[in-house]
């Protein structure tokens, strides 16, 4: 028996124990979140510990065992809240999957430039808390003006800020008026500066480079192994990202990098996080671009002709009788579904986001399982921590972008 | 060489011959069955061939069927070559009364929160994992919540007192309910007053 072991299992109170328990978490205000973590130290330094998540399961998938397509969508803002639309979008794909439907090329490219705001948006909260939590306050406050107005963008195009619910089955619910393009434009044009900035307050600053570098780090095989995705297996050097491997809403016809790190530790998560937010304004630009050259018609065009599966707009619900007829069966789930099974993933903001859905041709799923990308890595904490200081337990918490509502799901 | 479905399957049968079957494209993914006992076979040699290099666990979930007698419960587990960029997905059968299998964390380290999760939903047991005990649920439930035997709550319930939540209730907040009053609105509607 170890001697760590030895001391778990000693009575409470053993004059023996010359560890400590501490309980880090469930509601720490630097786990960012509710879990908590048992931690075994010795003075400082951790030589044990235990997570325990689950405090905020909603159970999401039983729920949804009950529900038509559509009112998925809601469950699905509330895993990584912080990136809602990528979460309603992937449903909707998932779903566009099963029933066979193709998208317009402009409607595509709008999922895009939302999803990348969403992952800028995602990326600059985890970023800026690592910030926080090594004592770097300023440019949490600076760069949250900017995701701001990334939620007034989302706020004209969908009417909602933090749980989305953006978009339908086949597109968006309108298409996107001029004030949300120049709120896009206004982004654009401001954010590379603010971001530069922020650079500028982190990257080579001394005091947080030692303070991150060689904390937390995994080596690429170990990271695999452990089921890691996203920007925290990048970060170990692999650059396996979904956009790229498994292309969906057209992200093959854009240009762009996969940054990855070497270490896989806080400094790299850092940086490569950093990075993909300069690869998601290259994008975006790319997008935008396209979506302008869009003339005539085409430039109208904000979903997918199905009238099927795509909620009708109100107004024709109230004026067409057709319009009302498909707003009725998609409401009270009438509509056929396909039987079949089907697993579509998109690159969240935290890694590959999952949804296998099995449909048995009744008006809810079968069975939908999300896979979590938050819930899969997080099992390694205890081997990214062990034999390191407490202080950088924290920070490693914080830059391995830990959302409870993912992670309980 | 590009790793085809058709090769995947090909070097299965080669392997294991009976014991993998059902072979399925659904939406371009591989799928097919394993016998339960040979779960970890299985894996273990589409991690180690040279030639399939399946070595990424990307989900493991299990589903419940409860019309298929002695087989009721699936295991899925979804597998992604990195290498190659393909994905296959098989599923073992076990029989609710004795949901044994083999765990896959000598494997997958990711396989050790995803078969706890499993395990608390389905009560799947995963034959010598390290640690299986729930995970998301409280430790005290004594039922595995998703099993199809434990159906979501009628929505149109009218006897709980949920005033507050827009549900059922009445003014006296449920203080007077005579006993034979009807407790959905199915029951409520029995006698077809609507038609």
């Amino acid at each position: 028996m170890s001697l760590v072991e030895h001391h778990k299992n000693l009575p409470v109170g053993s004059i023996e124990k010359t560890t400590t328990t501490l309980n880090l978490g469930p509601t720490h205000p630097a786990t960012h979140g509710v879990f908590q973590n048992i931690l075994e130290v010795d003075g400082e330094r951790i030589v044990d510990a235990e997570q325990t998540v689950g405090y905020i399961h909603r159970a999401f998938e039983k729920i949804a065992e009950r529900r038509p397509l559509y009112q998925i969508t809601p469950l699905t803002d509330r895993l990584n809240y912080c990136s809602s639309p990528i979460n309603n979008m992937g449903w909707h794909m998932t779903c566009e999957k099963l029933l066979g439907i193709s998208l317009p090329k402009r409607v595509e490219y709008l999922r895009v430039i939302i999803m990348e705001l969403a992952r800028i948006a995602d990326h600059l909260i985890c970023n800026s808390v690592v910030g926080v939590d090594t004592g770097a306050f300023t440019g949490f406050l600076y760069v949250m003006q900017y995701r701001e107005l990334i939620y007034e963008i989302w706020e004209e195009v969908c009417g909602s800020r933090l749980t989305t619910n953006i978009g339908r089955i086949g597109g968006f619910e309108r298409n996107f008026n001029d004030i949300a393009f120049r709120k896009l434009e206004k982004f654009l044009n401001e954010y590379p500066k603010v971001l530069k900035e922020f650079e500028n307050l982190f990257n080579r600053n001394r005091i947080f480079m030692e303070r991150t570098q060689g904390v937390g780090g995994i080596a690429a095989e170990r990271a695999l192994n452990y089921g890691f995705t996203g920007p925290n297996l990048r970060a170990a050097g692999v650059d396996y990202d979904v956009r790229v491997h498994s292309p969906y809403s057209s992200y093959e016809d854009f240009e762009f990098e996969v940054p990855v790190g070497k270490t896989g530790d806080v400094y790299d998560r850092f940086l490569v996080r950093n990075d993909e937010m300069w690869q998601s304004m290259n994008i975006i630009r790319q997008a935008y671009q396209k979506v302008q050259e869009f003339k005539g018609k085409d430039a109208e065009v904000f979903h997918a002709d199905v009238p099927e599966y795509y909620l009708p707009e109100k107004k024709d619900v109230y004026t067409k009788m057709e319009a009302l007829i498909y707003h009725f069966k998609i409401i009270m789930g009438e509509t056929d579904i396909p039987v079949g099974e089907v697993y579509h993933s998109v690159e969240g903001g935290n890694g590959e986001l999952g949804f296998y859905l099995i449909s048995d041709g009744g008006r809810t799923p079968y069975r939908l399982h999300f896979r979590r990308p938050c819930f899969i890595y997080y099992q390694a904490y205890t081997e990214l921590i062990k034999g390191s200081m407490l202080s950088d337990a924290i920070i490693c918490m914080s830059s391995l972008n830990l959302i409870a509502g993912e992670m309980d799901g | 060489m590009v790793l085809t479905n058709e090769r995947i399957k090909e070097r299965l049968q080669e392997k294991f011959g009976e014991a993998v079957g059902v072979f399925e494209e659904p939406y371009g993914m591989l799928t097919f069955t394993a016998a339960a006992e040979m779960n970890m076979k299985v894996m273990q040699f589409l991690f180690d061939d040279e030639e399939l290099r399946f070595q990424f666990l990307t989900d493991l979930c299990a589903v419940h069927y409860p019309e298929r007698i002695g087989e009721e419960l699936a295991v899925v587990y979804h597998l992604h070559n990195l290498v190659d960029n393909v994905r296959i997905r098989f599923k073992a059968f076990i029989p609710v009364a004795h949901p044994d299998i083999f765990t896959a964390t000598s494997l997958y380290e990711a396989a050790n929160w995803m078969e706890r999760e499993t395990y608390d939903f389905y009560g799947v047991n995963f034959l010598g994992h390290p640690n299986l005990k729930r995970i998301l649920n409280v430790e005290e439930m004594d039922y595995f919540p998703m099993r199809k035997e434990f159906p979501l709550e009628d929505q149109s319930r009218i006897d709980k007192d949920d005033e507050m939540f827009g549900r059922g209730g009445d003014l006296d907040y449920g203080n007077k309910r005579s006993e034979n009053a009807a407790t959905t609105i199915n029951e409520a509607d029995k006698d077809r007053t609507w038609q």
